[in-house]
């Protein structure tokens, strides 16, 4: 074979690793009944596809070709492992005994397992950072040092994080399978939790010196698509949606310097257009099912903000009619904050100030920079430059994100002119 | 897999009205017959209160027993079953169905039943 052919098949290796390593860990777990054994059948299914497909050409389906591989592999090595213990040997036995009912290209089953690793990593009984960082190794198939540096944590630790969470999957009996219907709904949220997590920590950084991490932003839209694909509830179509329309605003939400854009000062024409007709579309989907809840009420309110051309020229009837919605489904101080700036849009700045004063008495969002900083912007609306100046202090004060800061101290500065 | 599922609640029974106990009891009585049938019953019982509780220590060859339970929380631990289950979901299922749990929580622990463990205690060692 020539070395263009040899790169050839390189290249086709490397593409089915891309498209369908995920999809062969899946099926691979639930065969072995083990993270770790699969893991390493899949890496050595991908190294003996290297070698044989070098020599006998690429097969007609090279992901059963890759799980009956990786399989095989597998039991050989614990063959190798039961030869010093024998408390592995019935686990051979047992796996030669399926081996029978080998799994054929049968896409049901495949796109079962998916679901079934999405399910498994995102378990309520795992640790929440657990959730996310085994979802993004396992159905990403992000690298550990990837995590370990989009979340500014040491490399050990997440390693740690991931090991435990296999554990418990292992000691505890979590099983491999998609809930039953009557427990899908409480599942389903644990899996768009997680899913919305690792979105927001890409979109709102929540500590550091860089205001978005696309690259999680990005796994996050990936994941979601993956859900719907899978399970296409109607709020695993909204939490899609809302991801979509909030990505949409990526280049209009920081400046060149890194500083951070109102959503009154963006320049629209920046907006992703597709991302947007795309986010708005899925929005109507879900809520055309009456089935919908909080993410695809905050999608809708999204779609409002992304089909308006100006904030002057935005519904706020309708944006303040969404919130009451959401607020009576989903009741919390965030979103009644959010309500309140709506209100103040469609009625004027002092009624959002009342609003948000009523809010900041209940004494829950006093430690909520962000609701400091709306009510500084109500007051510096209305002229009221010491109102203003107070609570753009407070909210410096209880900032952490660098971008945000300089924000709040660039207005400080413009009310001190 | 066999599960340990204990149970804790701020009020254990004793500190209930006698119509509310009674009302428990009965619960009680329900979810374990239907976990009999079930087949997920393997033993359960109730526990008098901690005041009732004696902590025990070994040390260097002496004996020290103290009052109370060996960790002072609120919720108190109130009693206990023993479950067969597929699964943790089959597991959470159950614990779910506890009547302690409308009240309190409680805590789903596998048993551990490897090899090393069931020699050790001379159990039966199951054929996997």
């Amino acid at each position: 074979m020539n070395a263009d052919a040899a790169e050839r098949i390189r290249a086709t290796v490397d593409s089915v690793y891309r498209t369908d390593s995920r999809r062969v860990l899946a099926t691979l777990i639930r065969l072995l009944g083990s993270f770790d054994l699969a893991e390493e059948a899949v890496h050595d299914a991908f190294t003996a596809a290297l070698e044989q497909w070098q020599r006998d050409g690429v097969p007609d389906n090279p992901r059963a070709w890759l799980v009956s591989a990786g399989r095989f592999k597998a039991i050989d090595r614990i063959r190798r492992r039961a030869k010093f213990d024998s408390t592995v040997a019935d686990l051979v036995n047992e796996l030669d005994a399926d081996a029978e009912m080998a799994p054929g290209p049968n896409d049901e089953s495949v796109e079962d397992d998916r679901l079934r690793l999405v399910f498994t990593c995102c378990h309520p009984a795992l640790a929440p950072d657990a959730q996310v960082a085994l979802t993004l190794r396992e159905v990403c198939g992000l690298t550990t040092e990837e995590i370990a540096r989009a979340y500014l944590t040491p490399a050990p630790t997440l390693a740690q994080r991931i090991v435990r969470a296999k554990t418990k999957i292992r000691d505890a009996g979590i099983p491999y399978e998609v809930p039953e219907r009557a427990e899908l709904p409480a599942r389903l949220d644990s899996v768009l939790r997680v899913v919305y997590l690792v979105f927001n920590e890409g979109y709102y950084a929540s500590s550091g010196a860089e205001l978005t991490r696309h690259d999680l932003s990005g796994e996050a839209i990936r994941l979601g698509r993956l859900i719907v694909e899978l399970l296409p509830e109607p709020e695993a179509v909204g939490l899609l949606a809302l991801m979509l329309l909030q990505e949409s605003r990526r280049a209009a939400r920081t400046s060149a310097d890194g500083d951070l854009i109102l959503l009154d000062d963006q320049d629209r024409s920046l907006w992703n257009r597709t991302q947007i007709a795309e986010g708005s579309a899925l929005v109507e989907k879900a809520r055309a099912t009456r089935r919908f809840g909080a993410y695809t009420l905050q999608a809708a309110i999204a779609a409002v903000h992304a089909g308006a051309q100006s904030s002057a020229a935005t519904d706020w009837a309708q944006i303040v009619g969404l919130y009451d919605v959401l607020a009576r489904g989903d009741p919390s101080p965030v979103v009644e904050l959010n309500r309140a700036v709506a209100v103040a849009m469609r009625d004027g700045p002092a009624a959002g100030i009342a609003l948000i004063d009523a809010l900041l008495s209940r004494g829950e969002l006093e430690d909520y920079h962000l609701a400091h900083a709306a009510k500084a912007d109500l007051h510096r609306r209305l002229g009221k430059t010491v109102e203003a100046r107070t609570c753009y202090q407070r909210a410096l004060e209880l900032a952490r994100q660098a971008p945000e800061r300089r924000f709040l101290e660039r207005r400080l500065r413009e009310l001190a002119g | 897999m066999k599960y340990l599922c204990l149970i804790c609640a701020d009020t254990l029974m004793e500190q209930m009205s006698a119509a509310d106990r009674d009302n428990h009891f009965e619960e009680y009585r329900e979810f374990t017959e239907a976990l009999r049938e079930s087949g997920n019953f393997i033993g359960c019982n109730r526990l008098e209160l901690p005041t009732a509780a004696t902590t025990v220590r070994m040390r260097q060859g002496k004996v020290s027993a103290t009052d109370g339970p060996y960790a002072e929380t609120k919720e108190q631990l109130g009693g206990y079953y023993v479950i067969e289950a597929t699964g943790m979901n089959e597991a959470i299922q159950v614990a779910s169905r506890i009547p302690g749990a409308r009240i309190g929580c409680v805590e789903v622990r596998p048993i551990a039943e490897d090899p090393q463990t069931l020699r050790a205690l001379g159990l039966p060692v199951r054929q996997q």
